[in-house]
């Protein structure tokens, strides 16, 4: 966002509000200031206790089974999720953003929800669906079919936290590139599946590949819906978050902070992503003049 | 309706389909379960003390969370978008790590911080501040994962804003102050007043980043989210469908509010999408 516009003090000289020296000078020294309070301790933080004891201390937290059949809980998670996810916020942005009809901006609203809704709410209602007082556990447990304090819970839950991401993305996008691309590949007899492997997905890329990377790093991370529903058992429905928790609780500080530089790096590297994604989707828009709205991570947990 | 695009049909079934599955069929069982509470029971279950302490504690921090946010993320959001210094793209790279970074980190960190012999929690012992395992920290833990909303949101206004009203105003000799005021700011507001709402929303729902800091005791530290969860390990299951029902109708009366500010907006603008 803000790549290119509205650069401050214009070459024409004329000084607009706030560009006074003083002013401006006090502003980014207050800026700059809190920012490394709020934004840049945490993370060093996490890396300065994590290796307090040493390298090898460090190393050494990642030899415990249940912290690597977390690490591994949690790739599965993600391995599941986005993919579907991703296929989802495909086929809503293409009824949403090609197609006018009645409801459009209520089905908008509803890809949204999930974003507006605590995680700890989700689990709850989840409970409420699979657990064995819920809408359908009975007939669950009767046909011996496992979801609630197990891996499909997990999964589950992570489906609802995520759903928005690439979904919200890709609409924007797609309304901004409007339709024609892809009329002209109907006048040129493609189908539907060859309209949108080689006409639209192409169009939208970056926005996709920004979506899924934010998708993964919510997977990855999500903590309040998977602890409601994962019924915390060790070893066995522990993703890398919830056995932090344990960790921490545990008074095994050092662990819980080096599996947290793990996730850090996630997220970090998702945010070096979206710089990148963003430089490229300028350079094709200075290219072809073509709409770009900017990728930005707007609002969400 | 466009006609000339295949897939309609496909596209939007599986959209519908998903949605019903993911999102709707929880959100419809917890309300049926809510529901089933009964409204006498309603009421004896949110004005235990214990309830009504916890939804205070989280409307009062929230709110704190929330003015932070208002001023920081204004000035940040300011600042990202008048100057040009070196290192603004790296500052405006890290305004989204709050979104990145999973909440258990943010709270474990935050902890780290702020414990009596933290990097923030020493210096504020010094003087006789307690944040860690107070409501500060829970308010600290809110403020830190809602950073982004009132930035992301007043960013591209402040953006698309034209110059040509400021100069007209400082022609006429009015102020910096007075321009700001009377011009810049009531341009920007409803933008600043959802990404407000939206930080406030997710401030009452949060839960990973606190619970690491806030010392979780009964009446005196514990929030919503917490307490739901808690109803939920305790399998009284009425209870959490109450909790949960009231956080959930909270945040829906939220949504409708920032929907009524953007309306608000784009009819004040006259620029409907």
């Amino acid at each position: 966002m803000s790549t290119s516009r509205s650069k401050a003090s214009p070459a024409s000289g004329r000084i607009r509000v706030g560009d006074g020296p003083l002013t401006r000078r006090l502003l980014i020294g207050a800026v700059l200031a809190v920012t490394a309070l709020v934004l840049v301790a945490p993370l060093l933080a996490i890396f300065a206790e994590a290796f307090r004891h040493g390298v090898g201390a460090y190393a050494a937290s990642f030899a415990d089974p249940s912290t690597r059949y977390a690490i591994w809980l949690t790739v599965l998670t993600a391995l599941i999720v986005v993919p579907i996810n991703v296929a989802f916020g495909i086929a809503a942005a293409w009824a949403i953003a090609k197609f006018h009809f009645p409801g459009r901006n209520l089905l908008v609203a509803l890809v949204e929800l999930p974003f507006s809704i605590s995680p700890i709410i989700a689990g709850v209602a989840y409970l409420f669906v699979y657990g064995a007082q819920g809408l359908l556990g009975p007939w669950l447990e009767a046909h011996d079919i496992k979801i609630m304090f197990a891996i499909p819970a997990i999964i589950l839950a992570s489906l609802f936290v995520t759903a928005p991401f690439v979904a919200r993305e890709l609409i924007p996008l797609m309304i901004a590139q409007g339709s024609e691309e892809e009329e002209a590949a109907v006048t040129l007899g493609a189908g539907g599946w060859r309209i949108l492997r080689q006409v639209t997905l192409p169009n939208v890329r970056f926005a996709l590949l920004y979506g899924a990377a934010l998708c993964n790093a919510r997977v990855m991370g999500e903590f309040g819906a998977v602890s409601v529903v994962s019924g915390n058992i060790r070893g066995q429905t522990n993703t890398l978050p919830l056995q932090i928790e344990l960790l921490y609780q545990d008074n095994n500080a050092i662990a819980a902070f080096a599996i947290a530089t793990i996730l850090t790096a996630v997220a970090l590297v998702t945010l070096v992503a979206k710089a990148i994604i963003e430089r490229l989707d300028a350079r094709r828009a200075a290219l072809t003049g073509a709409p770009t709205p900017k990728v930005a991570a707007k609002a969400g947990h | 309706m466009n006609r000339v695009i295949p897939g309609f049909p496909l596209a939007l079934g599986i959209t519908l389909f998903y949605l019903s599955l993911i999102v709707l069929l929880p959100l419809g069982a917890l309300i049926w379960q809510a529901s089933d509470v009964g409204l006498a029971r309603y009421f004896t279950i949110m004005s235990g003390a214990r309830t009504s302490a916890a939804f205070q504690l989280t409307l009062v921090t929230a709110a704190l969370a929330t003015l932070f946010n208002a001023i920081y993320g204004l000035a940040l959001a300011w600042v990202l978008v008048r100057y040009e210094f070196p290192g603004r793209r790296l500052l405006d790279a890290l305004v989204d790590v709050p979104f990145a970074l999973p909440t258990a980190v943010a709270g474990l960190a935050l902890s780290a911080l702020f414990v009596s012999n933290g990097w923030f929690g020493a210096p504020l012992a010094a003087l006789g501040i307690k944040v860690a395992y107070t409501p500060i920290g829970i308010a600290a833990a809110m403020a830190f994962t809602s950073i982004p909303f009132v930035v992301r949101t007043v960013q591209p206004v402040l953006e698309d804003l034209a110059a040509d009203v400021e100069e007209a105003a400082a022609t006429l000799g009015a102020s910096d102050w007075r321009i700001f005021a009377r011009i810049i700011f009531p341009a920007i507001f409803p933008a600043f007043l959802t990404g407000a709402s939206l930080g406030f929303a997710r401030s009452l729902g949060e839960f990973g980043a606190i619970i690491f800091i806030a010392g979780n005791l009964p009446m005196k530290t514990e929030v919503v989210s917490l307490l739901t969860f808690i109803r939920i390990e305790e399998y009284d299951y009425p209870a959490a469908a109450a909790i949960a029902a009231t956080l959930l109708a909270l945040a829906f009366t939220l949504l409708f509010l920032v929907n009524m500010i953007q309306l608000w907006q784009q009819r004040r603008i006259g620029t409907g999408d």
